[in-house]
């Protein structure tokens, strides 16, 4: 238990390294396109993303570095697809980036960085090492968003997103203090073990939960704590979009899990309850304001706050009358929302990048108009994201909504049944405004005729995304198996 | 494997017409899209061939895991109920192929393409015997219907559009929920619809159920009140899609009473009974009577199906062979009858671009073959005896009887509304002098539309003088699911 069993963060090291051997190497990079280091980094990813894979064994738990951080198998998923995550964001944002002077070296040496940080935050087994990971996250992710230094709606962007998100780590940190002064322990297990044994001293317990609670949900952007999250959507360079709303996700998917259930299940009567009230607002608030936008980019960002509302719905039915027999179908169903949704996402803002040239922002919803005449390829492919994200089957979006629902009425409790009633109500609202975008791309009169120019690569991930949106719709079933295994082995230790 | 060839040759086609297909070589893009159809077609004769009347167990049954993790199984089959929906689908593809044939000239191969994978998807719907694979097929019909719609239709395309899908949708989801509530009371959880007949519920569950399964099927079939996205729909789309909405996609929802609510809560349906009973009557008098003032020929075709429509769902609840079986023969009548009128108001259209019953007057004298086929369908969906629509609305109007005389005699009134509107539409649009210089101007219908026209002729003629084959297929089944019904399933 005790030694540092190196073999097991492998990865992370490895990361850490590539991250610096980046940052040196791009020092003598004098290509335009920065092709050496653009390569060195996909290479790193899929290198990394690639021993997560491979570490990933149904049923062993590892712990390293005196138990600080935990190797499991929900760990290594997540991890891997992380890594592919934000692979595929850099392969969109590569064009983009070069046209706005932003291809530099720091964009990959952040991207690897805030990996690193997720990755850590994904395997962590102690709330400092929790804190850790996504305190480095988060400062790579506010460098990324003021990275157009020039730029006012980045840099306003940067700030709001720094000083909220400070804010959001401070709430974090004082929570994870008073479960430390309750319980006494900083390790995951031992809190677990302590609450299990009888709540020493529940009050200060629940106090330290509202607040871990609150910083979980401003990294999630759940309402009423999502005020970052449009704005910041919209006054990120597309590209760091793509990379705020991919991997980070998972990540702070991750750390919900690691904590609310992993640690305090003993609680879970009192954060459910704080997750219910979270997943209610945010699927009220996302889906009804994402009605009135004409951003694309605030459109979606108010869909990522119904999204995530609706997910945590996943995550507070695990329990039912401290029963935990749900537990494994309940995460796992939220663990596929999460992966699932991370995978639309890419596909959507990628999408955007894809319609902006030099000096043109399309992140209008009318700049799509009459995008199946121009291209309708791709104009296929984005309808196939919008009806995922609206859950229409044979779509993967359909199975992730299922997935939740099942988990919620499956437990028999009335109160769960109309709160799936009231999900797929308010998904019902969702639909409206992601038939309008198919409605703008399919019914309406194109505004600029010219073909989508993109690079070949470009292309094919694209279409790679779309057929896996549709392909995982088609059969889910091996994903869903995954995520089961992972949530059952992460729940056992 | 015949099911599922019926379901995935024609998307498969459709998705490489759609992958594949350019304007440039549009022409191909026909012969393609009509050589997939009539494959497509052959494929589900076997059905018929080989169905065995003797039994009302399902056939051609195709079990496999699909999504293990919540025991949803890839399950088809048919039984009386549902087999001649198969190839009446197919059928009514082809003819929808036919009909687009020249009037269809921008974006080709996205239009066939549509047409062909909703003609697979609405095959799913109809063979599915798990929830979530019927959900499925159900929910993914109205992505290319929304399409059709909104790409190829009239000038207020996107509001009908919009309407037509997020109706249906707030139906179906509300089912989503109900399948979930199945699966949960299945010891272990299942999605078989069969399993589902068997299981026992409280009344109050029942009630929940029953009225979820409403929502969804009311909608689509559609039902007053919540019929107003059709006459919408049908206005604006193109005629293709008129077709397709009213020959077989309204006939999703009736199916789905037969196969959902009435076996699976047997209890609430008797108990409410009165409820689709009473809107089935609002549906054919009060609907009738709308039908008659319109102006426009598609919105009265539309309220007409919707009148149709209500002697279905009548049919279907004073659970007697009749009213059941009578509603099936309408539904497949319907979808000849009812197609054949929407096509011929294509036609109509595709000189003239007026769908106004005004802007017309004498058509006889410069279209007499196609007045011909306009006044025979104009019969048929009145009821005349000898033709389709004859044969179901006489068997509901005699089990109505059967069930209650003064019943029975409100539904016949039905018949004076249908032959009022049709006759008074046909007697403006085909009769009289010549009305204005464009009808002056018509030319009569070329061989294409010749071929489309006397094809449903002979269908409708065909089940008219001869229905013995459709109503042998049924009567296993439809006894079967009357006994089922009649027995209460609320633990004891």
């Amino acid at each position: 238990m005790n030694d540092m069993n190196w073999l097991a963060i492998y990865p992370e090291i490895l990361l850490l390294v590539m991250g610096c051997v980046v940052a040196l190497a791009d020092l003598w990079v004098t290509d335009e396109q920065r092709r050496p280091t653009y390569w060195l980094t996909q290479l790193t990813l899929v290198v990394v993303g690639g021993m997560h894979f491979a570490y990933f064994d149904a049923g062993v738990t590892t712990y390293a570095m005196q138990n600080m951080v935990v190797a499991d198998p929900m760990g290594h998923l997540l991890a891997g697809f992380a890594c592919l995550a934000t692979l595929i964001t850099l392969v969109y944002a590569r064009p983009y980036a070069a046209s706005r002077d932003m291809l530099k070296g720091e964009l990959f040496i952040l991207s690897l960085f805030s990996l690193l940080g997720i990755n850590v935050m994904l395997s962590a087994n102690n709330f400092l090492v929790v804190y850790l990971g996504l305190e480095l996250m988060s400062l790579s992710l506010y460098a990324l968003v003021a990275l157009r230094r020039d730029h006012a709606v980045s840099t306003e962007a940067a700030m709001k997103y720094f000083v909220l998100g400070a804010l959001a780590s401070g709430f974090l940190l004082y929570g994870l203090s008073m479960m430390y002064g309750a319980t006494g322990s900083l390790t995951i297990p031992e809190v677990f073990d302590v609450i299990s044994k009888g709540i020493p001293n529940k009050s200060v317990l629940v106090f330290g939960t509202v607040f871990v609670v609150a910083g979980l949900a401003f990294k999630l952007g759940a309402a009423p704590f999502h005020m970052w999250v449009p704005d910041v959507y919209q006054g990120a360079p597309t590209a760091v979009t793509l990379l705020i709303g991919g991997a980070p996700k998972l990540a702070a998917f991750a750390i919900t899990v690691r904590l609310l259930v992993e640690g305090m299940i003993g609680l879970a009567v009192d954060w459910q309850q704080m997750l219910i009230v979270l997943a209610v607002m945010s699927l009220l608030i996302g889906n009804l304001a994402a009605i009135a936008q004409s951003n694309l980019k605030r459109m979606l960002a108010y869909s990522t706050i119904a999204n995530m509302g609706f997910m945590l719905l996943g995550l507070a039915s695990g329990v039912v009358n401290t029963s935990t027999l749900w537990g494994t179908n309940a995460y796992s169903s939220a663990m596929f929302y999460a992966v699932t949704y991370v995978l639309t996402t890419l596909g959507t803002f990628g999408m955007i990048i894809l319609l902006s040239r030099q000096g043109h922002e399309a992140e209008e919803i009318k700049d799509l108009a009459g995008l199946a005449k121009r291209s309708p390829w791709f104009a296929l492919v984005m309808s196939i994201f919008m009806f995922s994200l609206a859950g229409l089957p044979p779509t993967v979006g359909f199975y992730a909504k299922l997935a939740v629902l099942q988990s919620m009425v499956v437990n028999g409790v009335p109160f769960y049944l109309w709160l799936a009633v009231f999900a797929v109500v308010v998904s019902l609202i969702g639909a409206f405004y992601y038939l309008r975008v198919v409605k703008v791309m399919f019914f309406d009169k194109p505004t600029d005729t010219a073909p989508l120019a993109a690079p070949a690569d470009v292309r094919f991930v694209m279409t790679l995304n779309g057929a896996a949106v549709l392909v995982f719709g088609l059969l889910p079933g091996g994903l869903l198996e995954l995520c089961k295994v992972a949530i059952r082995q992460a729940l056992t230790t | 494997m015949y099911l599922s060839l019926a379901i995935f040759l024609p998307i498969v086609c459709g998705a490489l017409l759609l992958a594949i297909g350019r304007d440039e070589q549009a022409n191909t893009v026909r012969w393609m899209a009509l050589i997939a159809a009539v494959a497509s077609f052959l494929v589900t004769l076997p059905l018929i061939h080989l169905f065995d009347t003797t039994t009302a167990a399902m056939q051609f049954v195709e079990n496999q895991p699909w999504i293990e993790r919540f025991n949803i199984r890839y399950h088809l089959g048919v039984d009386g109920i549902s087999m001649w929906f198969v190839p009446l689908t197919a059928f009514i593809t082809v003819i929808v192929v036919i009909s687009a044939w020249e009037v269809i000239e921008t974006r080709v191969n996205q239009y066939m393409g549509a047409f062909l994978i909703l003609s697979g998807l609405m095959v799913g719907v109809f063979s599915a015997l798990d929830g979530m694979l019927f959900y499925v097929f159900f929910e993914a019909t109205l992505i290319p219907m929304y399409i059709i719609i909104g790409v190829w239709g009239g000038a207020n395309r996107v509001y009908a559009a919009f309407k037509f899908f997020l109706y249906t949708l707030a139906g179906s989801l509300l089912m989503l929920v109900a399948l979930l509530y199945l699966y949960s009371q299945v010891p272990g959880g299942s999605f078989d619809i069969q399993t589902w007949h068997k299981l026992p519920l409280s009344g109050t569950a029942q009630t929940y159920l029953f009225f979820a399964f409403l929502a969804a099927f009311s909608v689509k079939v559609p039902m007053w009140p919540v019929h107003t996205w059709l006459p919408d729909a049908h206005v604006e789309a193109p005629t293709g899609g008129s077709v397709v909405l009213a020959a077989i996609m309204l006939k999703l929802g009736c199916y789905g009473f037969l196969r959902f609510s009435l076996p699976i809560a047997p209890d609430a349906a008797r108990e409410w009974s009165w409820l689709i009973i009473a809107l089935s009557l609002i549906a054919v008098v009060y609907i009738g009577l709308v039908a008659l003032v319109q102006k426009d020929m598609k919105k009265l075709v539309a309220y007409s199906s919707i009148a149709h429509m209500g002697f279905v769902t009548l049919g279907f609840f004073i659970f007697n062979e009749l009213g059941v079986s009578g509603g099936l023969v309408q539904m497949i009548s319907h979808g000849f009858v009812s197609g054949a009128m929407f096509l011929c108001i294509g036609v109509l259209y595709d000189r003239v671009h007026s769908r106004e019953i005004a802007a017309y007057g004498g058509v006889v004298n410069t279209m007499p073959k196609f007045a011909a086929f306009a006044v025979f369908f104009g019969m048929a969906n009145c009821g005349l005896p000898a033709t389709a629509g004859f044969v179901g609305e006489w068997m509901v109007i005699l089990g109505t009887v059967q069930f209650n005389f003064w019943l029975g005699g409100v539904a016949a009134t039905a018949l004076v509304f249908g032959a009022a509107y049709t006759l008074w539409m046909i007697k403006r649009v085909y009769f009289g002098d010549i009305a204005n210089d464009d009808v002056r101007a018509l030319t009569d219908i070329n061989s294409r539309e010749f071929l489309m026209l006397a094809l449903l002729a002979v269908a409708t003629l065909y089940m008219g003088l001869y229905p013995k084959p459709f109503t042998d297929v049924m009567h296993e089944s439809v006894t079967e699911l009357l006994k089922h019904v009649a027995l209460s399933k609320i633990p004891a």
